[in-house]
């Protein structure tokens, strides 16, 4: 009948409104309207000025918070605060488990996989290999610095293959030259899984890099107010910061943040 | 040689010798009516503890005091995790707790001697009582306040909350419920002997409460620094744990 695939995720109307945080204070509107498809096997990027409801965007993509109007679906499945299977989410905040070891902690995510150990031997150390902690491996994440305790973070998502990886600003942490050297670890694991990946990130060069499309979002409550096709090849890596199209891509990123950037940070008069 | 004491141990080794040299010193001051010197002490100790009738009362105790531990950690940790996971139980219960916990103990004694009789329910009762608000709170506490993301990582990967309960809050609130254990531990003791001093025929707190009675001064400070000795090393040994514990986090 339709031969338009079905999107991995659809976001139709979503909104987040969170109630108020004291007896006096007023509902705290932190998200949308907004629509949003993530295609089968695209890297969507999301950009936004700081505070504007790029997490809360990711909570209801995950399942982990319900939208307050709107509809969010996983693979053609309406989805209310339950977790679909086959998404794995690398948070903001550090959430590696200081009471396990590197190992353990990148094992934990195969708890309740049911599959034969040495296979999941196998995976554990393929991850440890491809986020550089192999000689960690029987760290605690207290003697790791935090963009290794990311990477930990990382290398447990991985471990359970799924089909829609949720990265929050997993680079934060990271010195630039690092950053770079990652994303093409993150563009590899792309190409490999097959899986779709939503990044959100500040930093306007990851997201004009990594991404098929890149969603820009406006001051909180946060909207898309463009989206912006980069039309890269498949098979790319950081070395296509050299061409010509990338400097046009993060010109046109920066020109819709502008004003929503200083509308966030008060400046509402400068904004036209 | 030297290599051995160092550390924690040798700060330890200190206080001991402090605390050696000043109860001597003190007993040359006191003399002989109110106090026994280190030595003289520990060469009635040791006649003591080889006598037949130590071992039955160091029995009673041991056993009273391991009862109540069991329920105490039990009782307390139920009351723990059950109110921290539960925000508005706890916001509820928290207060009463505190207000319980502020009533001196003692008066509820009569309560419990008659509830339990004089053997050795009544000491376990009393020395649980003890021990159950304060692992209670810390539980609480430490249930309360692990990370929002460890629970969300939890559910992104599907654990059933039971398995989430067992993997991720217990081990993430295991540094501070085990301060809560310590302090339990130490509280409980003291109730359980509380316990054979007032209303009991057997147990080390009975043969103190007694020796206070016939003014048995030997007697007195023999107990005494057997359970302070006893106390001392396993707050030292349950500190170190909960050191370990902490420097992973
Ligand atoms: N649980 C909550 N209760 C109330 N308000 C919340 C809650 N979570 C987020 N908010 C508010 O919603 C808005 C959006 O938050 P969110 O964390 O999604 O922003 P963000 O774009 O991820 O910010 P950042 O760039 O700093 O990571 C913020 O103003 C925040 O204070
Ligand atoms: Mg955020």
């Amino acid at each position: 009948m339709r031969d338009v695939p079905t999107p991995l995720v659809l976001l139709r109307g979503g909104e987040k409104v969170f109630p108020p945080p004291g007896p006096s204070g007023r509902p705290v509107h932190a998200l949308g309207p907004l629509d949003l498809e993530l295609r089968r096997g695209e890297f969507f990027a999301v950009v936004g000025p700081s505070g504007c409801g790029k997490s809360t965007l990711l909570e209801l993509i995950a399942g982990l918070s319900t939208a307050s109007r709107g509809e969010v679906a996983f693979e053609g499945r309406p989805i209310r605060g339950e977790i679909p299977d086959g998404v794995g989410v690398v948070f903001q905040e550090d959430a590696s488990f200081p009471w396990l070891t590197v190992r353990d902690n990148i094992a934990f995510g195969l708890k309740r996989l049911p599959l034969p150990a040495d296979e999941k031997t196998r995976r554990i150390e393929r991850a440890l290999a491809m986020m550089g902690l192999a000689s960690f491996a029987a760290s605690y994440p207290a003697q790791l610095s935090g963009g290794m305790r990311q990477r930990v973070c990382i290398a447990r998502t991985l471990v359970t293959e799924p089909k829609l990886i949720l990265l929050d600003e997993p680079f934060g942490a990271l010195d630039q030259q690092t950053r770079l050297l990652m994303g093409d670890e993150v563009l590899n694991l792309w190409r490999k899984t097959g899986a779709t990946v939503f990044l959100i990130t500040h930093a306007l060069d990851e997201a004009a890099m990594l991404a098929d499309r890149i969603g820009v979002m406006s001051a909180r409550p946060g909207r898309l107010i463009d989206v912006v096709e980069t039309g890269w090849p498949r098979d790319r890596d950081s070395r296509i910061v050299e061409e010509e199209a990338f400097g046009a891509i993060t010109a046109r990123l920066w020109r819709s943040l502008r004003a929503e950037s200083m509308k966030s940070l008060g400046h509402a008069g400068a904004a036209a | 040689m030297s290599r051995f004491i160092t550390g924690p141990f040798r700060n330890a080794l200190t206080l001991l010798v402090g605390l050696l040299v000043l109860w001597q010193a003190l007993y040359w001051v006191v003399g002989d009516v109110a106090l026994r010197s280190p030595l003289q002490t520990a060469a009635f100790m040791g006649r003591f503890m080889t006598s037949p009738q130590f071992l039955p009362h160091l029995a009673e105790t041991g056993r009273a005091f391991g009862l109540a531990l069991v329920l105490a950690v039990a009782i307390g940790l139920s009351i723990g995790f059950s109110l921290g996971l539960n925000r508005f139980m706890s916001d509820v219960f928290e207060p009463v707790l505190v207000a319980v916990y502020s009533i001196p103990k003692i008066t509820l004694y009569p309560i419990l001697l008659l509830a339990f009789g004089l053997g050795i329910s009544a000491k376990v009762a009393f020395g649980a009582i003890h021990g159950i608000i304060p692992i209670a709170l810390f539980t609480m506490a430490a249930v309360r306040s692990v990370r929002k993301v460890y629970l969300k990582t939890g559910r992104v990967l599907r654990l059933p909350p039971t398995e989430a309960i067992l993997r991720i809050v217990l081990p993430a609130a295991m540094p501070e419920i085990f301060a809560g254990l310590r302090i339990g531990f130490s509280l409980t003791l003291i109730g359980t002997l509380l316990g054979e001093m007032f209303a009991s025929q057997r147990g080390l707190g009975f043969l103190l409460m007694n020796a206070i009675g016939l003014h048995n001064v030997d007697l007195i400070m023999g107990l005494t620094v057997l359970l302070a000795g006893f106390a001392g090393v396993a707050s030292a040994v349950l500190l170190s744990l909960n050191k370990r514990l902490q420097a992973r986090t």
